[in-house]
């Protein structure tokens, strides 16, 4: 009956399976575990996560490997991006550990399960190579992140958020199957690569594909958080517990890069002129709406949200002027721009909400904007990391946000698209008040609440040196911007 | 002399100096700041001294030149270097910082540190601006040098301190980001450069000539400010801290002149040449316009402001007629000004201090009170309304004679703002200093002390030096300003 089963090449897949190992036995471990000795949990967690990356490097050939019946992919993209998933979600780790502390009902061993779950969700879907592989990440990273929004069970804010994510997600979910199921219909194949000499060998429905494709981008557009899809987002961010914002707001962005790139780039580039086109509307509103709807907020947690819209928005252009009318000389500028932008951004995304986590404690949610009047008295030294933060989310220099926005602009700009550029620079000139209003708030207002910051050493430290490096990256942007390119050029 | 990287130096020496200062952190320090923000200021001016003494005045090309490679995946250069158009700016900004420093130094009572950072990590930024050869470089300074005035004003300004603060960084970035894109179709279509030296060189259609300028006129405009987009200066100089003015008038405004010469002329000469109409135009209107606008004010710090975009004006006008004698002109014309107006902020700022009031009709009769500072105030009062034997008027009447040999009209309504000018400083001087001892506040005012005087004595010796002997200013400039003109008076289309 087995006599056909050839054991398939673990290699490519083999952090994915360290880390399906640990999550279980952690969560054997955690049963063991008192409440109060909930470090044992944290601690394992973040070594799985160093682990992974350690695994990574080890078995990294550099070369394009399938594995799984051509079902997953290994290849430079999906190493980079996981190496920055990993290093993100040990941030992330790092930065909710005292809020969930100080939250009983969170302080549990799930979190951080549910956790390293979510991260093989997203290394599943970076490394997908097949509809299903995709879907399947997919799934695992979006119903553990409902579980994590729903865990803060007294909280009817979280719960409110959490229900509102599962439905609409569910609903992302089957729009991401219909599309799928319509291309494989057309096609006979739900394998990307196969997908894509399907297309190139012609004889394809036209109709059906850009039936098909429609639903597809919707799916997309809903896990990136783009207009019209993006209601979930201000509501998710504001419910959620701020842990857990931080968690959805920044690593789930490279998976859905990841996936992006995957469908349309590597399966659907034959389309490229159908789906640039829907991307083009969908970015232009995002970026308006985005940024306009930022201004009208005066909670935190929402502003970052409307911040977040926009800003995937401006990512999305660079993935729109990859192929200029059949040309596709200027791809690789264009798609490592989108993710030097993604990476710039889950940078600055975890330093934002991070400080938010930062001025938290016990019973108290910083995340008013009011809340942050007087910062640069109670304490300059943090009020000068979210200055940085926020003049590098607006694209200001020295900061990695300006040469984010730079790659991406010059992207826009070599692929002739000069009106999409002075649409994308107007409403960034529009997003700029909001950042600059936070700056106001920090150093122009005198301080509500003269609390001194209660952090740990550990998360002082860390805070620091992500805004030092959002700084610092703004500096030397070099070292990323040519892994990008490096890494999309041997990948595609 | 040339082995040391003289401009890096002139640019890192006050942003670290500045983020040294930062270190000392509160307001129980504040001495230790203010020394070091001295010390850092002067040791930053003394670095830009040999740029002067060492400065070849026979080559017409960039001096003291680094180049380095920065982001080699984009080809942008960190490159350095200065021409007799932007080393005297050096100078000037470096010499104005540590006016700024000293004007604060008891004025300022609340996070002197933080205050005294912000204006040397500035000063370092503008230099970045005078010398990068690089337009990615220029604009990275260009937009950085946004953050620390927007605190300056925010932080330690006036009443509607928010309002202006918001106002002058969403103008400023508004022109900045069109600019940006120009940056990068130019990037395009040298065929992946950002070197403004080869930029300089590129053949580009009218068309997109066209294009450029309007990007590049609606940045520069803004930074310079060119009427009808000044309205933002006007308030962020009433809101300003005295420093805060002075940095504005004296360094910030000529960034957008610089860019004039540096961008527009010499990448769309032909362009340029197209609009230079325009151009007059609208610096016409802002010398007599803007001049009359002077005229009704109230409050000092906005009539200074005004006059500062009257002047401007002037530089734009001279830029724009294309000869070496209105070029020559309206650099002197920047240098003066930003002597002339750091000193009428200064001597408004002194008074504010003592009497918490920047309106004239709270004043009057105060040389009564306070002879010395009457006497110093005179003397940039006339400078400003273009006095022969002052350094502003070596400026306009170089800009004037260029005018007359270009239209008789156009030099016939720059001439006339030499009337207004006169018209609403001594108007302006007359009924603040002379006449009788006003009211109580007029009454209780004490004379200059000797911080003061010696800012006031400074920048007096500079003003009457330009004034009576612009030999040293103006020889600098000649072989960069005739390469400039030579250049432009090519034409690009091909």
């Amino acid at each position: 009956m087995f006599d056909n089963f050839v054991v398939p090449n673990l290699l490519p897949a083999a952090p994915e399976i360290f880390l399906v190992v640990m999550a279980l036995a952690i969560l054997m471990i955690d049963l063991l575990v008192k409440d109060s000795r909930r470090t044992v949990t944290f601690a394992l967690t973040q070594l799985t996560l160093i682990g992974c990356a350690a695994i990574q490097f080890a078995t990294s050939t550099g070369e394009i490997t399938y594995t799984f019946s051509n079902m997953f992919v290994d290849d430079l993209m999906s190493d980079l991006l996981k190496l920055f998933l990993y290093m993100t979600v040990v941030i992330v780790m790092f930065y909710s550990r005292a809020y969930i502390i100080d939250r009983e009902s969170m302080n549990k061993g799930e979190y951080y399960v549910l956790a390293l779950f979510a991260t093989l969700g997203m290394m599943v879907m970076i490394s997908a190579n097949h509809f299903l592989t995709i879907y399947i990440g997919l799934e695992l990273l979006s119903l553990s992140l409902y579980a994590m929004v729903a865990m803060n069970r007294d909280s009817v804010v979280s719960t409110e958020a959490a229900m509102k994510y599962f439905v609409l997600g569910a609903l992302a979910s089957g729009l991401l199957l219909y599309g799928m199921s319509m291309i494989y219909g057309a096609t006979g194949t739900l394998e990307i690569t196969g997908l894509a000499e399907r297309l190139y060998g012609g004889g394809v429905n036209k109709t059906v594909m850009v039936f098909g494709l429609v639903f597809l981008v919707a799916g997309l557009a809903f896990k990136l958080g783009v207009v019209p899809f993006h209601m979930w987002i201000p509501d998710v961010y504001h419910g959620a517990p701020t842990s857990v914002t931080l968690f959805i707001g920044s690593a789930p962005k490279l998976a859905a890069f990841a996936i992006v790139m995957r469908l349309l780039v590597n399966g659907l580039i034959t389309m490229a002129q159908d789906w640039q086109a829907m991307l083009v509307i969908l970015a232009v509103l995002s970026m308006a709406i985005g940024n306009l709807a930022a201004i009208a907020q005066t909670n935190l947690k929402r502003m970052l949200a409307y911040s977040a819209i926009s800003h995937m928005g401006f990512m999305l252009l660079g993935i729109v002027t990859g192929v200029v009318g059949g040309d596709a000389r200027y791809a690789l500028n264009a798609y490592s721009s989108a993710m030097f932008y993604v990476i710039a951004y889950v940078l600055m995304s975890a330093g934002t909400f991070g400080m938010i986590l930062l001025m938290s404690r016990a019973g108290f949610e910083a995340d008013e904007l009011e809340d942050l009047k007087g910062l640069n008295k109670r304490s300059p030294w943090f009020a000068g990391i979210m200055l940085m933060l926020m003049f590098s989310m607006a694209g200001v220099p020295f900061f990695i946000g300006f040469f984010a926005k730079f790659s991406v602009l010059q992207a826009v700009v070599a692929a002739d698209y000069m009106w999409l550029a002075i649409v994308a620079v107007l409403f960034s000139l529009i997003g700029a008040f909001y950042y600059l209003r936070v700056v106001k708030l920090m150093y122009f207002d005198a301080p509500v609440d003269e609390t001194p910051l209660t952090a740990g050493m550990d998360m002082r430290i860390l805070i620091s040196a992500n805004g030092l490096a959002v700084a610092l990256l703004g500096i030397f942007p070099q070292v990323i911007m040519s892994l990008c390119a490096y890494a999309l050029l041997r990948s595609l | 002399m040339s082995t040391y990287p003289l401009l890096s130096l002139a640019i890192w020496i006050p942003i670290v100096a500045g983020l040294v200062v930062l270190t000392t952190g509160g307001d129980r320090n504040a001495p230790l700041a203010r020394m070091l923000a001295l010390i850092g200021s002067i040791a930053a001016f003394m670095v830009t001294i040999p740029l002067w003494t060492n400065f070849d005045i026979a080559n017409g090309g960039m001096q003291f030149v680094e180049l380095k490679t920065w982001i080699p995946r984009f080809n942008i250069n960190y490159h350095l270097g200065v021409d007799g158009i932007s080393m005297l700016f050096v100078v000037l900004n470096a010499f104005i910082t540590i006016i700024v420093v000293a004007a604060g130094w008891e004025v300022i009572e609340q996070k002197v540190a933080q205050y005294n950072a912000a204006f040397l990590i500035m000063s370092g930024l503008m230099n970045g601006i005078f010398t990068s050869l690089d337009g990615v470089l220029f604009y990275v300074f260009f937009e950085a040098s946004l953050i620390p005035l927007y605190l300056i004003i925010g932080v330690w300004g006036g009443p509607n301190r928010v309002y202006a603060a918001f106002k002058f960084f969403l103008y400023t970035l508004f022109g900045s980001l069109l600019f940006l894109l120009a940056l990068m179709y130019l990037f395009i279509q040298s065929g992946g450069s950002f070197s403004i030296l080869e930029w300089h060189k590129l053949p580009i259609a009218l068309g997109p000539q066209i294009w450029l300028f309007l990007a590049f006129l609606i940045a520069f405009a803004v930074k310079v400010p060119m009427w009808p987009v000044h309205t933002w200066l006007p308030d962020a100089h009433v809101e300003a801290p005295t420093g805060g003015s002075i940095v504005l008038a004296a360094i910030a405004l000529k960034l957008g002149a610089y860019g004039f010469l540096r961008f527009s002329l010499p990448i769309a000469p032909d362009a340029s040449h197209e609009l230079s109409s325009l151009v007059i135009a609208l610096s016409l209107i802002a010398v007599v316009y803007i001049g009359f606008v002077a005229l009704v004010q109230e409050d000092m710090k906005k009539l200074v402001a005004y006059s500062s975009i009257a002047h401007m004006g002037f530089v734009t006008l001279g830029f724009f007629m294309f000869s070496a004698m209105g070029i020559e002109g309206a650099l002197v014309q920047m240098v003066s000004h930003g002597f002339v107006s750091g000193a009428m902020f200064f001597c408004i700022g002194v008074m504010y201090d003592r009497v918490h009031s920047r309106q004239i009709a709270d004043y009057g009769g105060v040389v009564n009170k306070m002879p010395k500072f009457a006497a110093l105030f005179m003397l940039f009062t006339m400078a400003n309304a273009g006095l022969p034997a002052t350094s502003g008027f070596v400026g306009e009447f170089m800009v004037i004679l260029g005018a007359v040999k270009f239209n008789f009209w156009v030099a016939f309504a720059a001439a006339s703002s030499m009337v207004i000018g006169a018209a609403y400083s001594l108007w302006m001087y007359k009924r603040v200093i002379f006449g009788d001892v006003a009211n109580h506040h007029v009454e209780e005012l004490s004379d200059i002390n000797k911080r003061e005087f010696a800012i006031l004595a400074v920048l007096a010796i500079a003003t009457l030096w330009m004034g009576v002997y612009p030999q040293p200013f103006t020889e600098v400039m000649h072989a960069s300003v005739n390469d400039l003109l030579h250049h432009v008076a090519i034409s690009k289309i091909q």
